[in-house]
């Protein structure tokens, strides 16, 4: 039987595959190229795992969370703390394999997009402690709600070009990533951070993120003797997701729950419900499903956090939707900012918005299994960044009291 | 199987043919339509009309600006046929759709090849459909006898030159320059080298396209491909100055040909 975990790219069912201009088809079979080298090459594979342990700060722990899983019906609810990597979520673990990959491939400059400006924030991290040129693409929209990942950028020595186009926020951002990459193509990695766009980018992301499932499944199975009933995380592109998910596609008795952005309500036209709402099209290079109008011209999406406002999806997420191996579930952003509070109040631990979302998932999935279901959720990121919108959503800025 | 764009090289191809693209709905259909008569009645021999789509990731600017504007007039893909077919009935050059692949997904390929050659319209240029992944597209244009152009870049290895101008009918469009859709001051080297590599894979109907904005720039082209194709330029002039701007500027382009 084929393990679920062995899918290769570049297609996932009827998703995925390279719908790209030709200028970029010969720099994609180059990184396959050298991708499938590197994984069969062990001293790649100790590079990036010297540097996850003396850099990222793997393995991550787990924590679990008694007060905050009183309010899901007394679940056992257990975080893999992704937000304690290195630059405060899991968008490290994928930025320096594939920093590592552009290095050796010879390239001396690093593109990348940004929504929440955490894969920005990541991929200028990487491009400092490689000593490569770095740029990265923000929708102006999110250079404005997120403008202390701006300074990090900065700071970390990149150049944030703000893109005015379009709707201004992440999926013009890779828009303009993408031409850039068709231009610069010779000296040029784009270090996509999700788990979209053409083939290799899907399956590499995905393999680079894998080890948050490896490494949790190892330590629930420690902490509790068994595998969880559930694991939850937060869907935009879905990277997060698909690392946590990976290591438990070929545990049948494990539930996958994927929690998108449900805006203002998927009875509204403001979401990024992308797998609930959408259906099948081709967006960035892979066929998926993506939120598109009749004429399969992209809608503009909402959220709440800018690091889920995105109208497409990973390819991989659709298979895992068509098969009925994941299910996923649609998060206001109401839900998740009262679970952020929550979580901040009941356990010390702020997370990002994007997280939160899988945070409100896991309440309503706890209120549903009741107290003997166990339920493992990445806790992919740390909500600093979130301070200003957080601040204004509860009203907490400001002297008044 | 009778190829109205091979038929169009074979006619015209002594001296050199001018390819021009406009944008469907811009800056409305009847506009358009208006401008794209304009550019035949001025020596283009074939239209390449752009279909607008939400993210064109190869154009620059002026393209991006003008079928944004096309979208925000409320251009909408089921006018795309009789816009065509207003074309046809005007003027004799084969008419082209540029378009990027999901709006002809979500309408139906098979539907779409079917609409447009009932439209007359010659066949479709994909910039983000790779004949890999064209399977489906390619039947239908075989069953609906259009032609179907592909790019060729100066980055692709000889095997995907090939397929390029294996599966392609009409012409193939070599990419000047590794970059999107834009006026450039110098028309790159590599163009020349890529049009060579693809006579040696045995393509007879070469047009050049990216960054061609002056009549010099066609007269070089020209000299080493079959046809110049020219875009953001002409898009840029009926912004500017409507269909007369237009017109002019399409005759003077053509005054680039052998």
């Amino acid at each position: 039987m084929t393990l679920l975990r062995n899918q290769e790219g570049p297609y996932f069912g009827d998703f995925g595959g390279r719908y790209v201009p030709e200028s970029l088809i010969a720099a994609l079979d180059e990184l396959s190229a050298a991708y499938h080298l590197a994984q069969q090459d062990s001293s790649f594979r100790a590079e990036l795992a010297h540097l996850h342990a003396t850099y990222t700060g793997r393995p991550s722990i787990i924590t679990e969370v008694p007060r905050f899983a009183a309010h899901a019906s007394g679940a056992r609810i257990i975080l893999k703390r992704e937000d304690l990597n290195h630059t405060g979520s899991h968008k490290i673990n994928n930025v320096l394999g594939q920093a590592l990959l552009a290095r050796r491939i010879g390239k001396t400059r690093l593109i990348a997009e940004t929504g929440a400006g955490q894969h920005g924030v990541a991929t200028a991290t990487a491009a400092a402690l490689f000593g490569m040129e770095c740029v990265v693409y923000m929708g102006e929209v999110d250079t404005q709600r997120q403008s202390l990942n701006v300074a990090r950028m900065r700071l970390l020595g990149a150049e944030v070009i703000p893109v005015t186009t379009g709707s201004r926020t992440l999926k013009d951002a890779i828009n303009e990533a993408l031409r850039d990459w068709v231009a610069n193509v010779d000296n040029t990695h784009y270090l996509l951070g999700t788990v979209a766009g053409p083939h290799p980018f899907p399956q590499m992301v995905r393999d680079f993120h894998k080890i948050i499932g490896e490494e949790a499944r190892e330590q629930v199975l420690a902490l509790t003797g068994a595998l969880p009933d559930a694991v939850i995380a937060c869907v935009g592109g879905g990277s997060n997701a698909i690392g946590i998910f990976h290591a438990f596609l070929d545990d049948p008795g494990v539930d996958l729950i994927g929690c998108e952005a449900a805006g203002r309500g998927i009875d509204t036209a403001e979401h990024a419900a992308t797998l609930t709402m959408g259906r099948p099209g081709v967006l960035h290079g892979a066929r998926s499903y993506m939120l598109q109008d009749e004429d399969g011209q992209t809608m503009e999406s909402h959220s709440i956090s800018a690091g889920l406002d995105y109208p497409g999806v990973g390819p991989e997420h659709s298979w895992l939707k068509e098969l009925g191996r994941a299910t996923y579930r649609p998060v206001t952003d109401d839900a998740a900012m009262h679970a952020l509070r929550l979580l901040s109040q009941t356990e010390g631990i702020i997370p990002a918005i994007e997280t939160a979302h899988a945070l409100a998932g896991a309440l309503d999935i706890g209120r549903e299994r009741g107290p003997d279901s166990t339920l493992l959720l990445n806790l992919s990121g740390r909500g600093d960044k979130d301070m200003q919108t957080a601040g204004e959503y509860f009203g907490l800025l400001g002297n008044s009291s | 199987m009778t190829s109205l764009v091979n038929a169009a090289f074979d006619e015209r191809r002594k001296n050199g043919l001018l390819v021009g693209y406009l944008p469907l709905g811009f800056p409305t259909v009847s506009e358009s339509v208006e401008a794209a008569v304009a550019l035949v009645e001025n020596g283009v021999d074939v239209l390449e009309m752009g279909l607008p789509y939400s993210d064109p990731v190869m154009d620059g600017l002026v393209i991006q600006r003008a079928t944004n504007t096309a979208l925000t007039n409320g251009f909408r893909l089921s006018q795309t046929f009789d816009a065509v077919a207003a074309i046809r009935s005007r003027v004799d050059a084969p008419v082209l759709v540029m378009t990027y692949f999901n709006p002809v997904l979500q309408y139906g390929v098979e539907e779409f090849a079917k609409n447009l050659a009932q439209a007359g319209g010659a066949g479709l240029i994909t910039p983000d459909l790779i004949p890999d992944e064209a399977t489906e597209w390619l039947a239908a244009a075989e069953k609906y006898d259009l032609d179907r152009v592909f790019l060729a870049a100066p980055s692709s290895s000889d095997t995907r030159l090939d397929a390029s101008v294996t599966n392609s009918r009409g012409f193939v469009y070599a990419v000047s320059t590794m970059g999107i859709t834009g006026a450039r001051s110098d028309v790159d080297g590599a163009a020349r080298v890529l049009v060579e590599r693809l006579r040696s894979a045995g393509s007879t109907n070469i047009g050049v396209g990216l960054g061609i904005s002056t009549t010099d720039q066609v007269r070089e082209v020209l000299d080493y491909a079959d046809a110049a194709i020219v875009g953001s330029a002409l898009v840029s002039a009926l912004a500017e100055g409507g269909s007369q701007a237009v017109g002019e500027l399409a005759a003077h382009l053509a005054a680039g040909k052998r």
